[in-house]
C-alpha cells in the first residue's frame, strides 16, 4: 500500500501521485503527505498543492535535489499517517429555489428525477472536501450519490454568479466567484469561501466534511442580504475592488 | 494631489504585475505575476528599485501616460516599442527616446509607448515604485479574478496610477546593454509528467514539430498551433495541479503552454514541462511567433537554472550611465539657461 509515483513537473515541481481514480483512501494519504511535510519544514520546499490523488511538491532544485527530495517522501509515506485530526464538520446553507438552479429541472428529468428528489438526494449526502483549486477558495465535494452522476454540460456557460452550487460527474461544487461553467446549476449558496483580506483564508479544507442546509427563498435572500453587510473582511483597501464573493 | 501616473490610453493589456503570489496554491489562489520576470527586474534595476517591486506590463501596444508628479523617473525595459516623449498631451511634436534605458521626466510631460515588435511583453517601472496595497502578498493584477493591481483589472484611459514619491533621485539616468531580453525559438522543456498518456513516438513528434504561438494566447497560457498530438490514452485525467511551464494536451491535440496566470489544477495530460530557466524567454513570444521544444534532463535543467541565477546576478553590472547625445547636452544646457552665460563669458 506505500507504492507511490514520482513525476517530474519541470524542474521546480514534483507530482507524488498515489493512484488513479478519486476515492478518499487515497486523498488521504495526499493530504497524509502534506501533513508530513509541513511538519518537516524542509528547506528547499517552497509550497505543496494537494489534489484529488497526487500532491504537488514545489522546490528550488539547487537547494534541495530531486533524488533526496524523492527519498524524504519515500521516508514520509512509510510513516503511520498522522492522526486525524477531528475532521471539521459543516452545514452549508443552499437554496434550491428554480430560479437559482438554472440546470436543476433538466438535470433532474436526464436522471428521472424530481426536482425535489434531486434535491433531498443533494442535501441528505455527507461530503468530503478532496480538493481546492480552480478558484481561490474553491473545493471539490464528493461523492455524490451515483444516482446523480451527470457528465458536465455539453455548451459550458460564459458565465455563471458567485455561489452557484452546481453538479458533474462524482463531485459537487460552489463556486466561489463569477466564472465559466460547464457543470449544472442546481442551487445556490449564500456562503462566502474565500476571503482575500487581511490574510487570505479558505473555510473548506481539504479533509473537512460539508452538509446541504435547505433554506427556503426568503431565508436564502435575507442571508444574502445579511452577508453582504457583514462582509467586511471581503472589502479590499480604499483602492481595490472587492472580489466577487 | 497624490504624485501619480495619469493613463490618457491604455494601450491593449496594460497590468501591474511583480513577481506573483507563492504559496496560495493550495487555496486555489493562482501565482500571477509578471511574464517575463527578467524584464521587469531589468527595468527595477535601471530605476533603482529592489527586483521584485510591481511595474507595469504592457501587451503588444502601449499606453500613453502623463506625469503628475513634480519628478518621475521611469524605466523601461523588455521588447522594443516606438517610445515618444512629449511636453505635454497637446503637443504636437515629441522626442523619440530608445528603450531598456531610464528617463526623468517633470510635471506634465507625457510618454507614449507604441507597438511592441520583437517580443509581447515590455515592463515600465518608475523609481520608488507604484503605491499599490498588495493583495495576498502580491501587487500582481489577476484580471480573471478581479483582484490585485490596480482595481483588479488591466489599465483603463483617465486611471491614476499613485506613485510613491514626487521627486528622485539626482542623478544621471541609466542605460543597459548586453542584456539579452528577445523572446527564444528554441525552449527546453522535462517530458512529463503524464508522459504514459503518449506513446514514445508522440513525444518525439512533439519535440521535432514547429509551432506558431496561436490567436487567444494570453497570460494564462500560450495556444499552440501546429503538429496535433494524439492521447493514446484519453485526454481526461483526474484533476491535479500545474506547474509553470506545463504543456498540456486538451482533446483536440493543440497543446497549451501554462504561463503565470494559468489555474492551480486542471485536468488534460501533460506531455512536458518548460525548464524553469525558459520561463521568461516563453513569456516573451508573441502571437504568430514560431517556436519548438528540446527535450532536456533534470541535470540540463539544473545547470540552466545555475546559468540563469547567475545572469539575473550579473544585470546590475550591465547597467550604465547614459552618456548624453550632443541634441539632450543642448537642451540641457538651454533648459538651465546657461548657452547666453557661455556666449557672454565668451565675448
Amino acid at each position: 500500500m506505500n507504492g507511490f509515483k514520482v513525476l517530474p513537473a519541470g524542474d521546480t515541481a514534483l507530482v507524488i501521485e498515489f493512484g488513479e481514480g478519486i476515492d478518499q483512501h487515497t486523498n488521504g494519504r495526499v493530504l497524509a503527505l502534506a501533513q508530513h511535510l509541513r511538519e518537516a519544514k524542509i528547506e528547499g520546499i517552497s509550497e505543496t498543492v494537494p489534489t484529488f490523488r497526487s500532491l504537488m511538491i514545489y522546490f528550488d532544485p539547487l537547494v534541495l535535489s530531486a533524488e533526496s527530495l524523492t527519498q524524504r517522501v519515500s521516508v514520509l509515506t512509510g510513516e503511520p499517517q498522522p492522526v486525524e485530526q477531528a475532521a471539521r464538520h459543516w452545514h452549508l446553507p443552499i437554496c434550491y429555489d428554480s430560479e437559482l438552479a438554472l440546470d436543476l429541472e433538466e438535470a433532474a428529468a436526464r436522471l428521472d428525477l424530481s426536482p425535489a428528489q434531486l434535491a433531498e438526494y443533494h442535501s441528505t449526502t455527507s461530503y468530503h472536501v478532496y480538493m481546492l483549486g480552480f478558484l481561490p477558495g474553491q473545493a471539490y465535494l464528493g461523492d455524490l450519490p451515483p444516482d446523480l452522476a451527470l457528465p458536465r454540460r455539453e455548451m459550458p456557460r460564459q458565465r455563471i454568479p458567485a455561489g452557484s452550487v452546481a453538479i458533474a460527474m462524482s463531485m459537487t461544487c460552489i463556486f466561489p466567484m463569477d466564472t465559466p461553467c460547464g457543470w449544472h446549476l442546481i442551487g445556490h449558496s449564500p456562503v462566502s469561501l474565500f476571503q482575500p483580506w487581511p490574510d487570505p483564508r479558505a473555510l473548506l479544507a481539504p479533509g473537512d466534511k460539508v452538509k446541504f442546509t435547505p433554506l427556503s427563498r426568503r431565508e436564502h435572500d435575507d442571508l444574502l442580504a445579511r452577508n453582504d453587510d457583514v462582509a467586511l473582511p471581503f472589502d479590499l483597501p480604499a483602492q481595490g475592488q472587492g472580489m466577487a464573493l | 494631489m497624490k504624485p501619480a501616473l495619469r493613463v490618457l490610453s491604455p494601450g491593449l493589456m496594460t497590468t501591474i504585475q511583480d513577481f506573483g503570489r507563492v504559496g496560495l496554491q493550495h487555496l486555489g489562489v493562482p501565482v500571477g505575476g509578471a511574464l517575463d520576470t527578467v524584464g521587469l527586474r531589468a527595468a527595477n534595476a535601471l530605476v533603482g528599485n529592489q527586483p521584485n517591486m510591481a511595474a507595469l506590463e504592457v501587451a503588444y501596444f502601449g499606453p500613453t501616460l502623463r506625469v503628475e508628479a513634480d519628478e518621475a523617473r521611469l524605466a523601461i525595459a523588455g521588447a522594443d516599442a516606438e517610445l515618444t516623449v512629449f511636453p505635454d498631451e497637446t503637443a504636437a511634436g515629441g522626442r523619440r527616446i530608445a528603450g531598456n534605458r531610464s528617463i526623468k521626466l517633470c510635471r506634465g510631460e507625457v510618454i507614449r509607448i507604441g507597438s511592441l515588435e520583437r517580443g509581447a511583453v515590455l515592463y515600465v517601472a518608475v523609481e520608488g515604485g507604484f503605491d499599490i496595497t498588495p493583495v495576498m502578498g502580491s501587487a500582481s493584477t489577476y484580471v480573471r479574478g478581479g483582484f490585485g493591481g490596480w482595481q483588479g483589472r488591466a489599465l483603463a484611459a483617465g486611471d491614476g496610477i499613485p506613485l510613491c514619491r514626487n521627486q528622485v533621485a539626482e542623478r544621471a539616468d541609466r542605460e543597459l546593454d548586453g542584456l539579452d531580453l528577445r523572446p527564444r525559438k528554441v525552449i527546453r522543456a522535462i517530458v512529463g509528467p503524464q508522459a504514459d498518456y503518449f506513446r514514445d513516438e508522440e513525444i518525439d513528434a512533439f519535440f521535432q514539430a514547429e509551432y506558431a504561438v496561436g490567436h487567444g494566447s494570453d497570460r494564462m497560457g500560450i495556444r499552440l498551433s501546429g503538429r496535433a498530438i494524439r492521447h493514446s490514452r484519453g485526454f481526461d485525467i483526474v484533476s491535479d495541479a500545474i506547474a509553470p511551464g506545463a504543456i498540456q494536451v486538451p482533446g483536440n491535440g493543440q497543446p497549451i503552454v501554462l504561463l503565470a496566470d494559468r489555474q492551480t489544477t486542471g485536468g488534460y495530460p501533460k506531455i512536458a514541462t518548460a525548464i524553469s530557466a525558459d520561463l521568461p524567454a516563453l513569456g516573451r513570444l508573441a502571437v504568430g511567433m514560431r517556436l519548438s521544444f528540446v527535450r532536456v534532463t533534470m541535470e540540463q535543467a539544473q545547470a540552466a537554472r545555475r546559468a540563469h541565477i547567475a545572469m539575473l546576478d550579473g544585470i546590475n553590472a550591465k547597467i550604465r550611465p547614459r552618456a548624453c547625445t550632443i541634441e539632450e547636452l543642448t537642451q540641457r544646457l538651454n533648459d538651465n539657461n546657461l548657452v547666453d552665460g557661455f556666449i557672454e563669458a565668451i565675448a
